[in-house]
């Protein structure tokens, strides 16, 4: 029997795994925004494409969210799943089949409705090898996909449109991250008959189902939103236009909010300036501050020597004085003791990691056959701030006696040496660091310290790869009732602490989320600073300033 | 004339092919792969095999180079990893801003360099000649980032008389272009005034010097249309050092030309718009050494074409 769940029932037992209470899609209106106004948010980096198959980049990822929905999102400003373009779900008990129905009424920007059809489509789009999707691999638990990947199949048997508004996903395992997959970007719908009218260049016309609709682009300058007015959530958005200013150095950027030429430099404070801004009282008060799902992290390569001994890794473990390496930033993160961020699920808040202990970390050294330490290198990306704090741990190794040589390089040649086995002995990882793509404990594990990320050109780099863990990943992950979420949760923790005695990284930092407004920006901090709509959840923010 | 144009373009087809080569074969070395950075951190082995065919990178570098050029042949630059477009439209969409950036960059060159040289040579050994020779060594040497942020400080911020970054007016058009302006007023400067001392020692300035003609005419009417046509022929060379300015200027000011595009494309690995706008800007230069070459003699005769 299948167990049915409405969506405020799926959302409650949902917030409830979350730990946070949930509210109604259609609740959420500000009763304080006002409807109107433009705003200016400027970035450094082009905008690759806004195609929400391919796009995974800083600047378009909350650009993609406001233009496309998928059947499921986030409650604004937390990582609260809720429905989206569903209306509500099931879930088999076996935890293998999710049925989803969908609203009706859902109108495509070029007038058409959205229907199970347009969803299906989609999936098999971001699967297909041809469009080149560096999503297609969170689709991997649905029947079929490796057929799609391989080429073999068009189309992904696991999906079925059952009717034009209710569509089935059958799964190869039981599979709890399911919901997120659904609300990440590359999930989103899209019309079949304006992918084929543009081809290739789709992500230079897109056409969803979101609060705003596409409406001008100048390459390398601008990119201009307008309100969709057919947008299925009532009242939103609030903003009439969005003008995306692109090339704009982060410090030209800050000036030109400071003159209110604009309203959200999208690529925050630049570091050189933050110390200026912080101690303006003015400025200050238009800085928002969140949590960001990121770890910064030195990995250590477990099979080359002498990391392939667990004592050394612990040893470094001990060196790394975290406190100053976060003192080096100006603050702009907190000291992380395991690999998970504190806002996921399944961080450990009782767990206190190595402490700072040169002299424990000599003795370990020592037992470990290393009394006068030995030499290695350190890998980091060349960009500030990255070079400084990679000195600062080649000074803390130095002080248990690790002569430690920095290789500053640009990114790719980085993430390079990771992937290659007998690459890299440590990586400092900031630059390059984790993000989570959805805020669940998984998605720090099966890439970046699983099995499955320990191979080749893998993300994996300090090529860790415990099989028990992996079973008792794939054990939690099958727990999808979510009223054993809490049970799910314990799990993942209790992987994290043997990851964190096996030591295969340090964890050094959790970054913070340094926002800067205009002052005629309205809503609520956190949508500033949203986990998910990253950086700014444009659907929900307004001006003050409209009459 | 006509055989030495012929050979001259000759010439320079084997540089651009020669540049192209070099380009190509150093990406193929860097030990980046764009595939893993197109396929994403969640990708199977598979799908990255998949892209890395579908991208011909699975063949050896001299099939790939082969194909680069016979699709260059027929105006292919090809596709972007990163932005998926055609590198073709990217470039052109954003030439015409380098090339108004090149305009205002001339123009203040000459006017300042120009200026700043006469004056300089008319004062000779004055501290005057000095001080202007010394600005000038600053110019040449400060680096553009620094000249940029300060004008962009100073001008934009502090007195608001320009935008602060971004293009489409004149205004904004003033900052970039003085910013790489002052590097060439520099040279310019330099040049500027030897060869006018050099000009005002012929004896023909004596002969008008003793004919009473008034120090002005002496040298606006005769010395300066002497002086001035050898430092005129140097624009051409100029393009070179251009092209290494625009990349820097054009990020600082957000000005949306092909040195913003390059240096993005370059923090990226995105290897078929850095292969594009090298061969672009080898083309400029390659271009502007032929026609500062050619256009030479016609100046000043004492110059002949070999």
């Amino acid at each position: 029997m299948m167990k049915f769940l409405t969506s405020t029932v799926a959302v409650s037992a949902l917030a409830l795994m979350l730990g946070m209470t949930s509210v109604r899609a259609e609740d959420a209106v500000d009763p304080n925004a006002k409807q109107g106004g433009a705003i200016t948010i400027t970035y450094k980096d082009d905008v690759a494409t806004l195609d929400p198959a391919i796009g995974y980049d800083w600047q378009n990822w909350s650009m993609i969210k406001s233009l496309f929905d998928g059947l499921m999102d986030y409650e604004p400003g937390t990582t609260n799943l809720r429905p989206d373009l569903a209306e509500s779900y099931e879930i088999a008990p076996d935890g293998k089949t999710f049925t989803f129905k969908l609203r009706q009424g859902v109108k495509f920007h070029n007038g058409r409705e959205m229907t199970a059809d347009d969803v299906k489509y989609s999936l098999d789009r971001v699967t297909n090898p041809k469009t080149q999707s560096p999503g297609a691999g969170f689709f991997g638990s649905i029947k079929g996909h490796d057929d799609v990947a391989a080429g073999k199949a068009e189309s992904l048997a696991g999906v079925t449109v059952v009717d034009p508004y209710t569509i089935k996903f059958e799964l190869t395992r039981p599979d709890a991250t399911f919901l997120h997959v659904m609300a990440i970007n590359f999930s989103h719908v899209v019309p079949k008959e304006e992918v084929e009218k543009y081809g290739a260049d789709f992500g230079k016309h897109p056409v969803g189902t979101g609060a705003f609709k596409f409406a001008e682009w100048t390459l390398g300058q601008r990119v201009v939103f307008e309100r969709n007015p057919d947008y299925w959530h009532k009242g939103l958005p609030y903003l009439y236009r969005i003008s995306f200013e692109i090339g704009q150095e982060p410090i030209v950027a800050l000036l030109r909010l400071q003159k209110g030429e604009i309203d959200i430099p999208g690529d925050g404070i630049p570091p050189a300036k933050f110390q200026e801004v912080m101690a303006d009282p003015e400025q200050k008060a238009r800085v928002v501050v969140g949590g960001q799902l990121h770890t910064g992290y030195i990995t250590m390569n477990t099979t080359m020597a002498p990391f392939d001994n667990v004592k050394v890794r612990q040893a470094v473990n001990m060196a790394i004085n975290k406190d100053r390496i976060v003192q080096l930033i100006n603050n702009r993160a907190v000291p992380a003791n395991q690999p998970l961020p504190p806002s996921m699920p399944g961080y450990d808040k009782e767990f206190k990691g190595y402490p700072y202990d040169v002299a424990k970390a000599k003795a370990l050294l020592a037992e470990a056959g290393h009394p006068d330490g030995f030499e290695t290198q350190l890998f980091a990306m060349n960009t500030d701030p990255n070079p400084r704090i990679a000195q600062a741990i080649q000074q803390d190794l130095a002080a248990v006696g690790i002569k430690a040589g920095i290789q500053s390089l640009a990114q790719a040649n980085v993430i390079a040496a990771g992937g290659d086995k007998a690459g890299a002995p440590m990586i400092w990882s900031g630059g390059m660091a984790w993000i989570a793509d959805f805020p669940d404990p998984s998605n720090f594990y099966g890439p970046i310290l699983g099995c499955a990320g320990a191979v080749a050109g893998g993300w994996n780099w300090s090529w860790y790869c415990n099989k028990d863990l992996d079973a008792k990943a794939a054990e939690a992950d099958s727990i999808v009732d979510p009223a054993k979420s809490g049970e799910r949760a314990k799990m993942w923790s209790e992987i994290y602490r043997k990851i964190m005695e096996d030591a295969p990284w340090v964890p050094v930092f959790n970054e913070q989320r340094f926002t800067m407004k205009s002052a005629r920006m309205g809503g609520a901090d956190n949508l500033y600073v949203d986990p998910v709509h990253i950086p700014i959840n444009y659907d929900y923010v307004y001006v003050t300033d409209v009459q | 004339m006509i055989a030495y144009l012929g050979r001259r373009v000759i010439q320079s087809l084997l540089i651009l092919l020669g540049v192209s080569l070099i380009t190509f074969a150093l990406l193929y070395l860097l030990p980046a792969d764009p595939v893993r950075q197109i396929a994403g951190r969640s990708a199977t082995p598979e799908t990255v095999e998949n892209i890395r065919r579908q991208l011909g990178l699975d063949q050896p570098f001299f099939i790939q180079y082969w194909h680069y050029l016979t699709s260059l042949l027929s105006g292919d630059l090809g596709r972007s990893y990163i932005q998926r477009s055609e590198v073709t439209e990217l470039i052109v969409s954003r030439l015409p801003a380098s090339l108004l950036l090149m305009v205002g960059a001339i123009l203040c060159e000459l006017v300042i360099g120009l200026t700043m040289g006469l004056l300089a040579a008319v004062r000779r050994g004055t501290a005057t000649d000095q001080t202007l020779m010394v600005a000038s060594f600053v110019g040449v040497s400060a680096p553009q980032f620094v000249v940029g942020l300060l004008l962009l400080y100073v001008f934009a911020v502090r007195l608001g008389w320009f935008p602060i970054g971004g293009y489409g007016t004149w205004r904004h058009l003033v900052l970039p272009s003085l910013t790489m302006g002052i590097l060439g007023a520099g040279w310019y400067a330099r040049m500027m005034r030897s060869s006018m001392i050099d000009v005002l020692r012929q004896d023909y300035m004596r002969t008008a010097r003793a004919k009473g003609l008034a120090r002005g005419a002496i040298i606006f009417r005769h010395a300066l249309p002497n002086a001035i046509l050898p430092v005129i022929a140097m624009i051409g060379i100029d393009i070179g050092i251009f092209m290494g300015g625009i990349v820097v200027v054009e990020s600082v000011f957000g000005w949306p030309g092909i040195g913003q595009l390059a240096w993005q494309a370059i923090q990226r690995v995105d290897i078929p718009i850095i292969m594009g706008v090298t061969l672009v800007s080898a083309f400029a230069i390659v271009l502007g050494n032929l026609l500062a070459d050619t256009v030479a003699p016609f100046i000043d005769p004492r110059i002949k074409l070999r």
